[in-house]
């Protein structure tokens, strides 16, 4: 009994260190945005919310911000749209050269962003589609829909077989049974897959920072104020970001992470 | 006279090399209740699901009313199913799964909630309707399941092992809920299971099927005294099988003893008849009755009242004789006891191939 307790001791020592491992960069980060002082040093300097005030006050951040949002919803709709059919195909069908199709749609993100980046600029260049909020788009869903994939696959797989079949059998086309029982069904994951793709899009830096030219998403922005010097406005919009993915993130792993209800026991 | 309700003609059904069903003619007459038994594997759930339309059959044609149903689609057919995994929509509730074929069908809003509501109530689970299915217990969610079935009213309701999720306890109440529903609404229920109780206990007729072939169609009663086959013989469980050579006088030569048959065998044949369990006799001395032969005690088995003992006749004959516990007074019951078992010659039914 007690080395089980002392185990649990070590377990809770040692999950906290991890958790202290991640957060402590944005945690830091966190502070510094509302730190008076020029350069991240400790003693801190006042409290002040001026670095917010300048980076919001700079319209190529607003303008930024406004692309990125641009940039991850709708990426987010036709990732999850590719995601889905790409799900329900692996679902429901047996087919010659499935293993292939699902080892190629989940492979994206098993590339090295910077080859992704690379291919992608290389390609959108061969149609004049570099350089633009377009282009970013069409990079990203390559990069997302394999997560919309995953996530809905996962809800799919929890579907009684009998369950499409029981809604033909009740008078319902094909058609019908996609619209009034598995998307029903799959609701939360396509929620779910909606909030995960987005906040990949929105943080996604090296294949954005290839394709987009001039129309640059906020973590572009970031990477440019930094290069040029040391500036808290940084952590101030490092600090906005991350609470939109966290959020986003967050509200995906509930929905994901909620099992299909299970009938309780006969 | 006019056509039954259903009419399988030639029917066969191949899953790549593997034919699941072999050829297959048979009628479902209107308002019976048919049930298909049969070993897992057999065909059983393959004929229902050609039926529903959920598959299509390779070759022959199956008429459901008189009208070909081959290039019917399943939602345009009027074969309403209860299935084994009940395949409730999670995300509705009790009302809402019961409305589901009527919305389907267009009838509008407060007309459908009514009829649903209706069947729920006639099911006994009216104060559930507003309730998540899957918070209801094992045997409400099966009403819902039969509610949702029958609300369109058809003139078929084919059930896949509907009950073998249940409870035995509550098995017996829904083949009591079920035999009733087929009564009062006089429409045809096809019945697929792999339980013989659930069979015998339900349906008009019994259908037993074995590797995708018919092996005999009958009343519980014909399919239990007058097997067809050995293999419909074992698979009922509650037969003696005996095989022998009859002699020059038609009486059977077995392994367990020479037995007479009132002239149901010809000389020089070779034979196999069963007896059903609850027709042979046991004594403790030699009675003066035909067919009488010895073995010795093995096991025993209650179920309820009735006792079931298993003996051992010479050359490994298996015995088993089914019996009122009280009937048994007197008689010694330990195993390895020796007893006098007997039967009458006209219990024995000879079984063909």
């Amino acid at each position: 009994m007690k080395d089980d307790k002392l185990l649990r001791w070590v377990l809770t020592f040692y999950t906290a260190l991890v958790f202290l491992f991640v957060f402590a960069p944005i945690a830091a980060s966190l502070v510094f945005s509302f730190n008076s002082d020029r350069f991240p040093t400790i003693p801190l300097g006042s409290f002040t919310t001026d670095w917010y005030v300048k980076a919001f006050s700079n319209p190529e951040v607003w303008d930024a911000a406004l692309r990125s949002l641009i940039v991850s919803s709708v990426t987010a709709v036709i990732a999850t749209a590719i995601g889905f059919s790409a799900a329900y195909t692996d679902y429901r069908y047996d087919f010659v050269g499935k293993k292939a199709f699902l080892i190629l749609s989940l492979l994206p993100p098993t590339i090295p962003l910077i080859i992704l980046a690379l291919a992608m600029l290389g390609w959108l260049s061969m149609f004049n589609a570099s350089g633009m909020t377009i282009s970013i788009i069409i990079a990203h869903t390559v990069l997302c829909a394999p997560f919309a994939m995953a996530v809905i696959r996962l809800r799919l797989n929890q579907m009684d077989p009998n369950l499409e079949p029981a809604a033909w059998n009740l008078g319902a086309s094909e058609w019908v049974t996609m619209k009034s029982v598995v998307i029903p069904f799959t609701l939360p994951s396509i929620i779910a897959s909606l909030c995960l793709t987005a906040a990949v899009s929105f943080d996604e830096f090296a294949v954005a920072w290839f394709v987009s030219g001039l129309n640059k998403t906020v973590p572009v922005v970031i990477l440019e104020i930094l290069t040029g010097n040391i500036d808290p406005q940084v952590n101030a919009i490092g600090t906005a970001v991350f609470l939109v993915s966290i959020t986003l993130v967050v509200i995906a792993q509930v929905l994901v992470l909620r099992p299909a209800k299970k009938p309780e026991a006969a | 006279m006019a056509e039954p309700l259903v009419v399988f003609e030639n029917v066969v059904k191949r899953f790549g090399t593997f034919e699941a069903v072999k050829r297959m003619n048979f009628e479902i007459r209107e308002g019976e209740f048919l049930a298909f038994m049969g070993p897992s594997g057999c065909g059983k759930t393959t004929t229902l699901r050609m039926l529903a339309g959920l598959e299509q059959p390779t070759e022959g044609d199956i008429r459901l009313a008189g009208k070909s149903l081959v290039d019917v689609k399943p939602h345009e057919r009027d074969t309403p199913m209860v299935w084994q995994s009940l395949a409730l929509f999670p995300f509705l509730n009790a009302r809402e799964n019961v409305e589901f074929g009527l919305k389907m069908r267009g009838m509008d809003k407060p007309a459908r909630r009514k009829k649903a509501l209706d069947w729920l109530e006639r099911l006994g689970i009216g104060e559930f309707a507003e309730r998540d299915v899957n918070s209801l217990s094992g045997g409400q969610r099966q009403r819902v399941a039969l509610a949702r079935a029958l609300v369109t009213e058809p003139k078929i309701l084919l059930l896949d092992e509907p009950l073998s999720a249940l409870d035995a306890h509550l098995v017996i109440r829904m083949q009591g809920v079920l035999t009733k529903l087929q009564r009062e609404l006089g429409i045809t229920f096809v019945y697929v299971t792999h339980s013989q109780s659930e069979a015998f206990a339900m349906a008009d007729r019994v259908v037993i099927m074995s590797k995708g072939e018919i092996a005999q169609i009958g009343s519980a009663r014909d399919i239990y005294r007058t097997p067809a086959s050995r293999f419909v013989a074992e698979f009922v469980g509650r037969n003696n099988i005996f095989a022998g050579t009859v002699n020059s006088a038609g009486n059977v030569e077995t392994a367990a003893g020479t037995f007479t048959l009132d002239g149901k065998a010809r000389p020089g044949e070779k034979v196999s008849f069963v007896v059903a369990a609850d027709v042979v006799s046991l004594a403790t001395s030699k009675p003066a009755a035909p067919n009488v032969f010895t073995a010795q005690l093995i096991s025993e088995e209650f179920v309820g009242s009735m006792v079931t003992l298993f003996f051992e006749a010479p050359g490994d004959t298996e015995i088993k004789v089914q019996v009122q516990e009280r009937s048994l007074e007197g008689i010694p019951r330990e195993p390895g006891q020796q007893l006098f078992l007997s039967f009458d010659p006209s219990h024995a039914h000879i079984l063909k191939g």
